[in-house]
């Protein structure tokens, strides 16, 4: 007869995060996931600080060689050459760089924005959620891609432009999650003992809110980033996104276009580039959702 | 039911309000000059810019520039830029092309979607719901473009398909059958490219949605009381999982007509997405606003009836 | 001396989760004779649940693992049937009832449609489905039988959702009813009206029940065995009255005592000190 319980293999982590981390690092795949998501940054970073000090590498992303140019995969150029003799392979690496910094900033203007409008939304509530509200909804019928194309081709493309208008389309969902948040944490008993102590609108509002609204917005940014990755690729392939020289995972696909049929290379390779980035992210998001998620339905 | 329906109808409304407004709004990002044609081309005199400033309105206050631009849209004088038609009539003449293009992409999404999705709950954690779900994120993460390139690339060149515009050249010599069948295989390949990242997004949904139903209390009860599982899931689960299906009108709709700027363009489909990005090169932004007005309004529109067909499928809201 | 329909033999169920193992039921042994009112008593967490649902495998595996322990339903082994099997079982011959009557019944279906699947399923010899709905709705007490049972589950008060729950298990004409927590979701007022429900039921059709309940209360006049659960472990069990006099345990003792007298002088009402009971 068992008179005791057997010992755990391993005890649990005390806090909600070790708790999530520990179920995130559970998941092959999204470790698998991470990983290249880190080296991509790695890439970018490395590629930002060559560019800084003037150092190309492995060949110089913008250097032009007409005699090499269409050139398929070989032992010099690993991905081949395009029309203007530039090495694939260094513009990809390049152009790294670009949509990780596009996905990442916008990103985080979206989060900004994001916050704020939710937080005043669910804080306030009555009329002034009524109306923020609408209005989400109203910015949420309009289709993104269109509308981020219109708007960049009227303020002009340039990386800064991308950026801002990514971000300042892709906020509302942010926005709704914090709303949530604010409107059951609002009345919530533990929200009103800090205001019984004393506590002032701000402090409630960032020590005890926004931190349990933290792990669904990381989720909603981690989601973010290859939105705006894929939405910067179609527009540098319709020639709005960051302009040439400067190397883009799109624009290489857009110059590709005129030599459809004899340079394959010059589609295929970007592409897979921007679905493993893409990828990559998504696989990232969707276990660090399943970890965070508080399964209260889970025994 | 019918004060569901008004009330939904009020909101709608009110939604469209802020739509023309957001709409309005691409008119004031042209920073100081929505000349098409630059704002120091000395080719231009003052006097052509002057009574280009007076027609469009730009030099009176915002609001008032709104309310001429919203009369001028609603009573189909508001103008192209580019060739002085009024804009409604060159969107309506792209409506019936675009609509069968994205309700074909729609109606993909959902069904290949609900498929998949109840396919990946049934098997759900062991191999084909993986396979499935792998699958799945994958075509989430594909570029459209780039996709609909390298399709392009293989049917033209390995099986000399014709893919542009909505029919083959000369095919108005074919008997009926044939002139049908090329015209919907000349919708599908868009359509069926445009719907991928659909198909991928409602399968992990309506999966997540089955899972998550499978753990109410009314599935024990229909399993306590000796259905087989096949019946549990099918009859009991899955009729209140949809629900995904129907919110999924509400979020796809857009990311398709968006999507479909690029696709439309890659196989020169004369829809409203093939407009729009010409619209965008001339900055031609009459029609621009427009477009993206009449868009949104689609949208809204579309979102309503999905309310409305949460009514049909759930009795709770039915009976409120 | 009515034949034994069930035996539960040493019956050991573990949940297996992320980071530890619990043992919820530990060596539960006991019998049912057929018509007998047998109540299991014990507070959340000890295993009485677990205990009623796994006697037709409804347990969810994983994480739930039946480690050892024979379950016998009129001579045949529950833990060796096949799916079939069990689906005969299920309903036909030991129908539940469970404790939230407003989620329990599946929100799309009427409730007709409901208990009709059911005695479609155990009584394919029924020609008029319908007319035995009815008659099932009015043996419960639900008034109009007729027109309620074109009705929605939450059209339908708790009390009524409850009593559709009774009738669509008894339709199917079982052995055994197993009533888990019946009336805890509900009004004090409703609480008896469905205990008296099921007593006159019991009456009429002659189906032995299992009443699983943390509350003493409403076991005196309704069970005439009664088992004592604490801890996944069976401790004590014997006839109602006698268990009632004369407590052998010190659980059973504290949990008679909780029962809020009427009469009672005490202030306070009573609660159970786990740790002394542990250390006992």
């Amino acid at each position: 007869m068992i008179t005791t319980a057997p010992e755990p293999v391993e005890t649990a982590p005390a806090t909600p995060g070790g708790r999530a981390w520990r179920r995130f690092r559970a998941d092959k795949v999204g470790v698998a996931a991470l990983v290249m998501v880190a080296i991509l940054a790695v890439i970018a970073l490395v590629f930002f600080v060559l560019d800084r000090l003037g150092i190309p590498f492995p060949m110089d992303p913008d250097a032009t060689n007409l005699e090499r140019k269409l050139l398929p995969p070989n032992s010099v150029n690993w991905l081949g050459t395009d029309n203007l003799g530039r090495d694939v392979f260094s513009r990809i690496l390049n152009g790294t760089y670009i949509s990780l910094t596009v996905g990442f900033v916008a990103v985080f203007v979206s989060l900004f924005i994001g916050v704020v409008v939710g937080a005043v939304s669910g804080y306030f509530g009555k009329w002034v959620d009524n109306v923020i509200m609408r209005a989400v909804d109203a910015l949420m019928c309009f289709p993104t891609f269109f509308l981020i194309l219109t708007a960049v081709a009227l303020l002009g493309p340039s990386i800064f432009n991308i950026i801002f208008v990514i971000g300042l389309v892709s906020w509302t969902g942010t926005a709704r999650l914090v709303r949530a948040e604010f409107l059951t944490l609002r009345e919530s008993s533990y929200v009103q003992a800090a205001r019984a102590l004393g506590q002032r609108g701000w402090k409630i509002i960032f020590c005890h809110i926004l931190p349990n609204a933290a792990a669904p917005i990381l989720v909603t940014a981690v989601l973010g980033v290859p939105e705006a990755i894929l939405a910067e690729a179609g527009l540098s392939f319709l020639g709005f996104g960051v302009q040439p020289p400067q190397a883009t995972w799109g624009n290489i696909i857009a110059d590709g276009k005129t030599y459809i049929l004899d340079a394959w290379w010059l589609i295929l390779f970007p592409g897979l580039a921007i679905l493993l980035a893409a990828l990559s992210f998504y696989l990232t998001g969707d276990a660090l959702r399943q970890a965070v998620e508080t399964r209260s339905e889970r025994q | 039911m019918t004060t569901f329906v008004v009330r939904r109808l009020l909101l709608s409304l009110v939604l469209l309000f802020f739509i023309s407004v957001i709409s309005f709004f691409i008119v004031t990002l042209t920073p100081g000059s929505p000349y098409p044609w630059g704002e120091l081309n000395p080719k231009v005199s003052e006097e052509v810019k002057r009574v280009f400033r007076e027609k469009f309105h730009l030099d009176r206050p915002l609001h008032e520039q709104y309310a001429f631009i919203m009369r001028d849209l609603f009573t189909g004088n508001l103008r192209s830029i580019k060739d002085e038609r009024p804009v409604l009539e060159k969107i309506a003449e792209r409506l019936p092309a675009t609509l069968v293009l994205n309700l074909g992409a729609l109606a993909l999404s959902l069904s290949f979607g609900l498929m998949l999705g109840v396919y990946g709950a049934r098997h759900a954690g062991r191999a084909p719901d993986v396979i499935t779900s792998i699958a799945a994120f994958i075509f989430i993460a594909l570029p459209g473009f780039w996709v609909s390139y390298l399709v392009a690339i293989a049917l033209v060149n390995w099986a000399a398909v014709p893919i542009l515009g909505t029919h083959t050249i000369g095919v108005a010599f074919a008997n009926g059958a044939q002139v049908f069948l090329d015209r919907w295989w000349h919708v599908m390949m868009p359509a069926s490219i445009l719907a991928i990242g659909g198909i991928a997004v409602q399968s992990r949904f309506i999966r997540a949605s089955m899972i998550e139903t499978l753990r109410e209390d009314y599935i024990r009860t229909a399993r306590a009381k000796g259905l087989d599982e096949n019946t549990v899931f099918f009859r009991h689960a899955l009729r209140n999982s949809i629900r995904p299906l129907i919110t999924g009108i509400g979020m796809l709709l857009p990311a398709l007509i968006g999507g479909a700027v690029i696709i439309e363009n890659i196989f020169a489909y004369p829809g409203m997405g093939r407009l729009g990005y010409e619209a965008v090169l001339e900055r031609d932004y009459p029609t621009l606003v427009a477009l993206n007005f009449v868009t949104a309004a689609l949208v809204l529109l579309g979102n309503l009836l999905a309310d409305l067909l949460y009514a049909v499928v759930d009795p709770r809201v039915r009976l409120e | 001396m009515s034949k034994t329909i069930l035996q539960v033999r040493d019956l050991c169920i573990d949940f297996i989760l992320e980071d530890r193992t619990i043992e919820a039921v530990k060596g539960a042994t006991f019998d049912l004779a057929a018509g007998e009112t047998l109540a299991i008593v014990g507070e959340s967490g000890s295993g009485k649940s677990v205990t009623a649902l796994a006697l037709t495998r409804l347990l969810p595996v994983p994480p739930a693992e039946i480690k050892r322990g024979e379950i016998l339903f009129d001579g045949a082994d529950v833990m060796k049937m096949t799916a079939s099997q069990l689906r005969k079982l299920r309903g036909g011959k030991i129908a539940y009832i469970f404790q939230e009557p407003s989620t329990s019944l599946n929100p799309v279906y009427t409730v007709r449609s409901q208990i009709a699947e059911a005695v479609r399923l155990h009584r394919p010899d029924v020609t008029d489905v319908d007319a035995e709905v009815v008659r099932w709705l009015d043996a419960v007490g639900i008034v109009d039988a007729a027109k309620r049972m074109h009705d929605y589950p939450h059209q339908l008060s708790g009390g009524m959702q409850q009593r559709v729950m009774i009738a669509m298990a008894l339709a199917c004409q079982p052995d055994i009813l197993v009533a888990d927590e019946p009336t805890t979701a509900l009004d004090v007022t409703i609480q008896a009206q469905i205990m008296d429900l099921l007593s006159s039921l019991k009456e009429r059709f002659g189906m032995a029940v299992i009443l699983i309940t943390h509350n003493f209360g409403i076991v005196s006049g309704f069970a005439s065995r009664v088992l004592v659960m604490y801890r996944g472990k069976i401790v004590e069990q014997g006839p109602t009255a006698e268990i009632l006099r004369a407590p052998k345990h010190a659980y059973t003792r504290a949990l008679i005592d909780c029962i809020p007298q009427l009469d009672s002088k005490d202030k306070r009402l009573k609660t159970i000190d786990h740790a002394a009971l542990d250390a006992a």
